[in-house]
């Protein structure tokens, strides 16, 4: 009896100690796995520093994977690697999926960024994005000496440099410049409806959907998740114009100011004219409606759309300013910083050279479909939006793109996007609004 | 550092002989073998007391912190956090959607999975590949389920074309995209994946069940449905047990699918709490309250988690 007791709790204990033996191996395997890397790691950097003969390596990070602006990217690369054969180039890009703009890109730039170990330089959307993100943090260098060696204080246009410069000096150097508010629109469509020119105003459009409506045709694209934002920054600027608009980012006017009620309002009412299933297409989805037999006359997007026009193949279509703000350019740029700590660091500075470069913008922007941050590029190697567009970026008044990191940080940027989301399902004007204002509070403007 | 030492040595003091012949027995375990167990797995015990257990309560410390921008902030501020992520409308819904996603995710797959390994237990010809074929899913990432669900899923040139080919034109649902029963939607594109890999484990079970148990039931006069009901179902209720857990815990986590069909959604309707929790955190910098919400996901693991461990020590000292 008390053998077979002692029998039973020995092998008892043995199967608990093998079963933790495979909970602790189990569980380990995840944690271990880094730790096993690591050491191989180490082991092949020697290796790979010993070939490309001390000159080190260029860590890029971006969320430009998709055509046109790896293209874009390659050229700036291609360049780099003429001046500087010796430096080994590591192109990190991360696709931007979900998460708004370069988001998984943005997560493993700031593990990255808080583990002390930045990459050599990253793209950053110009404006609060780079400032909150990283400069108030204390992680980027002021890059004045390099404005003042490359002459970029002259070379940039005035406007932009007031986007460029946070606390006095500048923080990053910009590669293009894209247009937010644009809308894209169908001749076709509109000879259906016997109209001669596009809408100049919200007003006009609702009459021209109506009457789209009537023949079963739907008036704008739309998504149901995750592109509204960018469509909605131009409504909000067509009525508060582009005086005002900087002050929602200020703290000087409200977000419960009745005129943003006005701009949820047309957006609410937007919904109505839009494409059957919006609610099912994502924002990428929505180019391709935007070609169907049976699509939208417009769609409110950024230049980045004629890129992807032009590789489709795609010609009923031209462009102007989205309706009411005709002589504002809403503005995003991209641009590359110099983070604290970097392990090459003359190769970085380099690396922003050619960022700023005449040579490197002219030979990544026209083909991807922006235009140079510069004042003093090449025009015949750019296409015809981009000349229209030159000429726009001269004479307008120049304002920050909200959706695109330029105009308030982060935080702002998803609560606007969620309070938006949520008012496709809801549809409600008054909670949305509300929503709003709590965020606004919360990321605590002009403070 | 010195009032412990003396009161440590005190304790000892004070209890002499019980002690000393538990001090004899603990001698004795670490001879010989248990020292060389021990020394082996010391390097996997002080790795997983930081890295898992070091982590989490780091994370629930965050969570009770300020951190809510790219400056690290660790004022401590009590259930802060904790209140706003309560009264969060985005977090309430991610809650009911958990639980649906859970209800919808984990029937679909004991449903189909036990089906589909009762018919492979038929002896049918070509079960090597059937089984293969159900298993085949399992192979593919979250995010490709996710992208390939998203189109067929699409009202108007997805699945949709089957149902109006039928003659079913009236049934056109918005699946993923509806408002308020998009979740489910998720939950069939999840358990498409997930089901083949339930049946891999029932077929195991069903394996496992010795002939002469099926044998007597028949000759004491069981049809079909009285030896599943009977014999069958109760004796693989442990393998249930482990779908069970397997499939509640992928529905805590349950990321990629809902990322690629374009969560969160409209009124975040098909929203998770990981989601979430990426979003807040690295999205808009709350630091504090991603790992709020980190920790509830942990806390309704542990829900699932615990039960499952104390009953298999139970089956063990069986």
């Amino acid at each position: 009896m008390s053998g077979t007791e002692g029998m039973s709790r020995r092998s008892f204990l043995r199967l608990l100690g093998v079963g933790t033996t495979m909970t602790v191996l189990a569980a380990c395997a995840p944690a271990a796995a880094p730790a096993a890397d690591a050491p191989a790691a180490d082991a092949a950097a020697p290796a790979a520093d010993a070939t490309v003969a001390d000159a080190g390596k260029l860590e890029i990070f971006s969320w430009w994977t998709a055509g046109g602006e790896v293209e874009g990217l390659n050229n700036m690369f291609e360049i780099y690697k003429r001046d500087y054969p010796d430096v080994e180039i590591i192109n990190a890009a991360l696709a931007a999926q979900g998460a708004g703009q370069g988001g998984e890109m943005k997560a493993l730039l700031e593990t990255r960024m808080i583990g002390g170990d930045p990459p050599e330089s990253f793209q950053v959307h110009l404006g609060r994005e780079l400032i909150d993100s990283h400069v108030v943090a204390d992680r980027m260098e002021p890059l004045d000496d390099l404005y003042a060696s490359e002459g970029y204080n002259d070379i940039f246009p005035a406007d932009l440099m007031s986007v460029i410069l946070y606390d006095g000096h500048p923080w990053s150097v910009p590669v293009n410049i894209h247009r937010s508010n644009l809308m894209w629109y169908r001749p076709s469509k509109l000879e259906a409806i016997g109209a001669d020119a596009p809408p100049a105003n919200w007003d006009e459009f609702f009459t021209m959907a109506d009457a789209l409506k009537e023949q079963g045709l739907p008036g704008i694209a739309l998504s149901g998740t995750g592109g509204n934002g960018h469509t909605m920054e131009s409504v909000i600027l067509s009525v508060f114009g582009a005086e005002d608009w900087p002050k929602l980012f200020d703290g000087t006017i409200g977000w419960d100011d009745p005129r943003m009620t006005q701009a949820l309002e047309i957006m609410n009412r937007l919904y109505d004219y839009a494409q059957p299933d919006y609610l099912s297409q994502s924002g990428a989805d929505v180019n391709d409606v935007m070609m169907a037999d049976d699509g939208p006359l417009l769609m409110i997007s950024g230049d980045w759309l004629h890129g992807y026009f032009k590789s489709k193949e795609f010609t009923d279509y031209t462009w102007a300013a989205s309706p009411g703000t005709e002589s504002t350019y809403l503005l995003l740029s991209d641009s590359f910083g110099l983070p604290k700590g970097v392990k090459n660091r003359d190769n970085a500075v380099n690396w922003l050279k050619v960022c700023g470069s005449k040579e490197g913008q002219d030979a990544f922007n026209p083909i991807k479909g922006s235009i140079p941050a510069r004042t003093d590029a090449d025009p015949s190697l750019y296409d015809e939006y981009q000349l229209w567009a030159m000429e726009q970026w001269k004479t307008q008044t120049l304002v920050g793109s909200l959706q695109h990191g330029a105009a308030a940080k982060q935080s702002f940027l998803l609560d606007y996007d969620l309070a938006l989301n949520d008012m496709v399902a809801t549809r409600d004007v008054a909670a949305t609004q509300a929503a709003l204002v709590v965020a606004a509070e919360e990321a605590a403007f002009g403070q | 550092m010195a009032n412990n030492t003396v009161t440590v040595s005190g304790e000892r003091g004070s209890a002499a002989s019980p002690i000393q012949s538990t001090r004899k027995r603990w001698w004795r375990w670490l001879s010989g073998d248990m020292i060389l167990a021990f020394l082996v797995l010391l390097p996997s015990i002080i790795a997983v007391a930081i890295f898992i257990y070091g982590f989490i309560g780091w994370t629930f410390y965050i969570s009770m912190s300020d951190w809510k921008s790219s400056i690290p902030d660790f004022t401590f501020v009590g259930l802060k956090n904790w209140t706003r992520l309560v009264n969060d409308r985005r977090f309430q819904m991610d809650m009911r959607n958990h639980l649906f996603y859970a209800i919808g995710f984990i029937g679909q797959c004991i449903v189909i999975g036990f089906t589909l390994a009762t018919l492979l237990d038929q002896k049918i010809k070509g079960e090597g590949l059937f089984r293969t074929l159900f298993i085949f899913p399992f192979a593919v990432s979250g995010i490709v389920t996710g992208v390939t669900w998203q189109w067929l899923m699409q009202p108007s040139t997805g699945i949709n074309l089957i149902f109006a080919k039928l003659g079913m034109g009236w049934f056109r649902p918005t699946w993923h995209a509806n408002i308020e029963y998009g979740i489910w939607a998720v939950s069939i594109a999840a358990a498409w994946q997930f089901s083949g890999y339930v049946m891999a484990l029932y077929l195991a079970g069903l394996r496992g069940i010795p002939a002469e148990l099926r044998e007597a039931a028949a000759i004491d006069g069981a049809g079909t449905w009285a030896l599943y009901r009977y014999i069958i179902i109760p004796l693989l209720m442990p393998v249930t047990f482990t779908v069970f857990v397997l499939t509640g815990m992928n529905s805590i986590r349950i990321f990629d699918v809902v990322a690629a069909l374009g969560g969160p959604g409209p009124g975040n309707s098909i929203d998770s709490l990981a989601l979430n929790m990426f979003q807040t955190t690295f999205g808009a910098y709350r630091f504090s309250l991603g790992a709020a919400i980190g920790s509830v996901m942990m806390f309704l693991a542990i829900f699932l988690v615990v039960p499952y461990l104390m009953s298999m020590q139970r089956e063990t000292e069986r």
